[in-house]
């Protein structure tokens, strides 16, 4: 542990220099999408939702509700990015972890290191994007920047899967699939918008399967004060598991396609 | 074998299988400390895969090997922080500046900033970089990347330094710098263990070297040992045109065979091996045969392969 911690110290210059280079690139995918969807959404189709009146949400106005969901699918989003082409650049176009992997560094540190990345750039992403949110009212308590650690943890659940996704890859084009099949439906699906009990019920099933619902409804009934703590924790353990479950597959990943 | 000599890379029985497919079929060799040894061989020989395994980032599937000492299913960690490894593809992060491609690495050691900064600008002065520092790596030459792997593969001042085909297609003028650092190293005492598959390049570079063919060592020694030992002191190539054939070839072979000591067949040409190659191309006249073009030369490596191998180096 202490020695992973202590490799993973070393990749950081890499890391920054890598985000120096990158971060202006980063702004638009990871602020500027997110704000366009909280004012579409959350206010243009918000002050309609809202006119018919909010008992159907709750009693808040549409923008609370989607916030907190929006925030979730915002760090899965960016996690996903960061799990995808960057882990196939270093793998197969520039393998940079090839020449990682060359030096006291293990393949489980690399993985380390790229999560600890992920990590990094979900939390800033999130915690910028929180504050927009805050300032557009969108926060029904402050319990809400409690939202800003779960979005942390469903960034995480899913960039360990992914990752080890895109080691079993021979090309970019798998990526393709993750999107259309992956990530816009959660997006769409997940309950961010609406309550996925409006859904028929396979698809209500579906959306439970997905980490995106778990992090959305727990962040929303943190912000609006709706928490149970017992679903609390089942959303908690489900997507704990999914980041456990996931960095193992991918440290077993990167080892078979660094060394095997 | 002198119980002074410092065995950095012990070999016993090695073996690497991928799947159903060896590589490395079982190889012997020791490398001493402050040697340039070379493994020469045609692709697909193994000496990548077991370049891979001196590195310590590929396990082994049997047999015994230690490098530094050390067992690298137990201490590869320890191993690699003491190994420089130039691989055969570059691995450079081509979007990051040339320095920063040293300093991060650097960091993968464990050396402070300060460290890694000292060590960046000696390293592109070793390697005449040190106008390209802010250049992205994009941007440079073919010749220029190998040599900045080199010197990142130094940043750590290592040991040990692997060299995985290190001027493979490179123009000839890069080849000769980059055989100029090389042998630099070499007199500062850094131990070099490098694969090729051009006989200049290790007849150059090599003090001891290996011929490896289909995952085995067909011959170990020095340069000179091996044309000593596997060829003649000089050879005479006959080529005789275009429209000779094949069949014809070997009908010409039947009539110089006895004035050599051995006589290649080779698509386009014989070769016939022998101490006095002027000798020979006299008496080749003398029978009078007419061939379009006559080359005397001394023997190389290339020659010692294809007496081992029965096959050229370069196809």
């Amino acid at each position: 542990m202490a020695l992973a911690v202590e490799n993973g110290r070393r990749m950081f210059d890499y890391w920054l220099t890598v985000y120096k280079r990158t971060w202006k690139g980063t702004m638009i995918s990871s602020f500027l999408l997110p704000m366009l969807y909280l004012a579409a959404m959350g206010i243009g189709l918000g002050s309609f939702v809202d006119s018919n009146g909010t008992g159907a949400l709750g009693g808040v106005s549409y923008l609370q509700f989607i916030a907190p969901g929006l925030l979730a699918s915002t760090a899965l989003q960016i996690a996903v990015g960061e799990a995808t082409y960057p882990v196939m650049s270093g793998l197969k176009w520039q393998k940079f972890y090839h020449s990682m992997i060359a030096t006291p560094l293990r393949p489980a540190d690399v993985v380390y290191g790229q999560l600890g990345f992920i990590a990094f750039r979900v939390f800033t992403s999130c915690a910028v994007f929180l504050v927009i949110i805050t300032l557009f009212g969108g926060l029904k308590s402050p319990l809400g920047v409690l939202g800003l650690p779960v979005a942390l943890l469903v960034g995480m659940a899913v960039a360990g899967p992914i990752a080890a996704y895109a080691t079993i890859l021979d090309n970019d084009s798998g990526f393709a699939m993750v999107f259309r099949f992956g990530v816009v439906p959660a997006f769409l699906f997940s309950g961010a918008f609406f309550p996925v009990s409006q859904l028929p019920d396979w698809i209500e099933w579906l959306a439970y399967v997905s980490p995106l619902w778990h992090a959305v409804d727990l962040s929303r009934n943190l912000s609006l004060g709706t928490v149970n703590p017992l679903l609390a924790l089942g959303n908690l353990a489900y997507l704990l598991t999914w980041f456990l479950v996931g960095t193992w597959l991918a440290v077993r990943g990167f080892t078979k396609k660094l060394i095997g | 074998m002198s119980d002074q000599r410092e065995s950095l890379v012990h070999v016993r029985g090695l073996r690497k299988s991928y799947g159903d497919f060896e590589a490395v079929r079982g190889i012997d060799l020791d490398v001493w400390r402050g040697e340039a040894f070379g493994f020469l061989g045609p692709n697909g020989a193994g000496k990548s895969s077991t370049m891979r395994m001196i590195g310590a980032v590929s396990p082994v599937s049997g047999g015994t090997l230690k490098i530094l000492g050390l067992d690298p299913a137990a201490d590869g960690p320890a191993i690699r922080a003491r190994l420089g490894v130039c691989p055969q593809d570059d691995t450079l992060d081509t979007e990051l500046t040339v320095r920063e491609n040293l300093t991060i690495y650097g960091r993968y050691f464990g050396l402070s900033r300060a460290e890694c900064r000292e060590r960046a600008d000696e390293l592109l002065e070793f390697v005449a970089l040190t106008e390209k520092a802010k250049v992205k790596v994009d941007e440079l030459s073919g010749g220029m990347k190998r040599r900045l792997t080199i010197a990142r593969s130094l940043v750590s001042k290592p040991d040990l330094l692997l060299l995985d085909e290190p001027t493979t297609g490179l123009d000839p003028q890069a080849r000769h710098l980059l055989w100029d650092k090389l042998f630099r190293l070499k007199q500062a005492g850094v131990t070099l263990i490098i694969t090729t598959h051009y006989m200049d390049e290790a007849e150059q570079l090599c003090d001891r070297l290996v011929v490896m063919d289909g995952g085995l060592i067909a011959a170990e020694g020095s340069p000179a040992d091996l044309i000593r030992d596997y060829s003649t002191r000089e050879v005479t190539e006959l080529r005789f045109g275009p429209d000779v054939m094949l069949a014809d070839h070997d009908a010409l072979a039947g009539k110089v065979e006895d004035l050599a000591q051995r006589i290649e067949v080779l698509p386009d040409r014989l070769l016939l091996y022998t101490d006095d190659g002027e000798h020979a191309v006299a008496q080749v006249h003398e029978r009078g045969l007419q061939p379009a073009a006559v080359l005397v030369r001394r023997s190389t490596l290339e020659d010692v392969f294809l007496r081992l191998t029965g096959r050229t180096l370069v196809d």
